[in-house]
């Protein structure tokens, strides 16, 4: 049952699809991607960005804001960046536009806002 | 050295798997493939074997075992029949979209209802979409280098695919015949080590393994499978001229029987071809230009060769020894035909004859009706009808 990696029988020419997709824009076609729908590189579920289909986007109002961090305890995508214990921002690429960290925000702060996507479009 | 032996169908086979010694067999007994999985375990009991055996309990838990064990870097091997293949169904699909190079024994038996224990080959032709490679056997001898060859088709680097070896049940499996087999150390270098590219076992290269694919990526997937189809014949045959070095023992894509002049000419798989041959000699020696076409690869179906092979012959008759019940004969006669639309100018006249369902003795009278029809349809350019039940009671 030994696996050798002798490079002699490797087949697979894309390693990472999630990587490829980001660097060209474009997924890659059937010639490309790993046999049996393997997903090669571990750990890959950084670079899924599940921004891509947010319909509403959180807004932070960084002067109402009184870093409690509930937001940051609630949001299910790990989306609200901490910086020193201080809330300091929203990672757009994985934010997938839930509202929980608006709904958890605390009324007295009312520091997040839940806007259409549509209101960002150009 | 290779030596004579007495042995039945499932004997062979099971001395073959013996002789590869895979890593895992998973197995659940089911006639007429039971003895396979008897004497196996026998071997594995007196220590004959280095195999992990696990003993399951169903065939949708064989194949999910073989699946698991694939997947962790082992050769991993199962066998079945009938009812046990149609309870490993989604099993199968997962094995072949995973591009795992397990290698099945198929006993072929009808499927129920009602209940019947006897050869057709209805089992194994509803799982020709699967992704497996199929390979069928006329004899004892034919199972056995079928299953050490299918190792090596099946994990080479341009297929990756299952392969299951299919022989037709009791006829086969339980019929005893002479045949010859090869020492343990020389298969033991034909098949070599197993060396898969990814192994779930190798935690050093984690991955993922079974993962969700929609509609982006699906589609993908399976053009990848079908183009592994398509490269496996050259794989196929390669293996086969090294077999052939080894044994003497020559296989191809299909074997043709007197086609080379022939008018008139069978297509049939399995053991029918040996009730066959005889009739065949004897409508040679009345001076009929009979001939045969026994097809061992059916997946992939090798289409364009066949087509070539058959391009010359007046009429062609198509065994199945499964119908597909929709009134326009049996999968071998749909894909022979669709594969003779391709021949330029004239083609060959084709009628399909279903035969042997649950079991159904087929005799040499049989054939010789049925190349009888086939010369009056080659002479009058008439047929009574497009697909004949052969031997059924009116
Ligand atoms: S909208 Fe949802 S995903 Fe986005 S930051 Fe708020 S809680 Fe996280
Ligand atoms: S929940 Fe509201 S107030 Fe608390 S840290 Fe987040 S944005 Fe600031």
């Amino acid at each position: 049952m030994a696996t050798e990696d002798n490079g002699k029988n490797k087949t697979t020419k894309v390693k990472s699809v999630a990587r490829a997709i980001i660097d060209t824009g474009k997924k890659p076609g059937w010639k490309d991607i790993p046999r049996g729908s393997l997903i090669l590189d571990a750990g890959n579920a950084e670079l899924y960005q599940t921004g891509d289909w947010r319909s509403e986007r959180p807004v932070w109002d960084a002067e109402k804001c009184i870093h409690c961090l509930f937001c940051w305890v609630y949001c299910p995508d790990g989306a609200i960046e901490v910086k020193d214990g201080k809330m300091v921002g929203i990672d757009y690429k994985h934010c997938k536009g839930c509202g929980i960290c608006a709904h958890e925000c605390p009324k007295r702060a009312s520091a997040l806002t839940m806007h259409k996507e549509s209101e960002f479009e150009e | 050295m290779a030596k004579k032996v007495a042995l039945t169908g499932n004997e062979a086979v099971a001395l073959a798997m013996k002789q590869i010694n895979p890593d895992v067999v998973a197995a659940y007994p089911i006639t007429p493939q039971t003895d396979i999985v008897q004497y196996f375990s026998s071997f594995v009991a007196d220590g004959q074997v280095d195999t992990e055996f696990v003993t399951v309990e169903s065939e949708h838990s064989a194949m999910s075992a073989t699946v698991g064990a694939s997947a962790a870097g082992a050769r991993a091997m199962t066998a079945t029949s009938s009812q046990g293949l149609a309870l490993m169904w989604e099993v199968l699909y997962i094995a072949a979209g995973s591009r795992l190079p397990i290698v099945m024994p198929m006993v072929n038996r009808a499927l129920s209802a009602p209940i019947n224990i006897h050869c057709d080959h209805s089992d194994s032709m509803g799982a020709r979409d699967s992704g497996w490679i199929q390979i069928y056997s006329e004899n004892a001898q034919e199972a056995y280098d079928n299953v050490l060859q299918a190792i090596r088709i099946a994990e080479h680097p341009d297929v990756q695919l299952p392969v299951m070896v299919c022989y037709d049940g009791f006829i086969i499996s339980h019929g005893m015949e002479t045949l010859e087999v090869m020492d343990d150390d020389p298969v033991k270098k034909f098949v070599g080590a197993y060396r898969p590219e990814h192994a779930l076992l190798d935690v050093d290269h984690p991955y993922t393994m079974g993962p969700l694919a929609l509609q982006d990526f699906y589609f993908e997937s399976r053009r990848q499978m079908a183009d592994a189809m398509e490269h496996s014949p050259k794989v196929i045959l390669d293996v086969a001229k090294e077999y052939a070095k080894l044994s003497g023992r020559e296989y191809s894509l299909f074997e043709t029987y007197k086609l080379d002049d022939a008018e008139i000419a069978i297509v049939v798989l399995s053991s029918a071809a040996g009730t066959a041959r005889p009739v065949i000699d004897d409508l040679r020696k009345k001076g009929i230009k009979a001939g045969m076409l026994k097809p061992r690869v059916f997946r992939p179906f090798p289409a364009a060769e066949m087509a070539k092979a058959l391009s010359h012959v007046k009429v062609v008759g198509v065994l199945d020894r499964a119908d597909s019940l929709a009134g326009h004969g049996g999968p071998l006669f749909n894909e022979v035909r669709s594969a003779l639309y391709e021949l330029p100018g004239k083609r060959p006249v084709v009628t399909g004859y279903i035969f042997g369902l649950g079991g159904r003795d087929f005799t040499p009278e049989n054939v010789d009706g049925i190349l009888a029809d086939l010369k009056q349809t080659a002479d009058t350019g008439k047929y009574a009808n497009l697909v004949t039940y052969v031997g059924i009671r009116e």
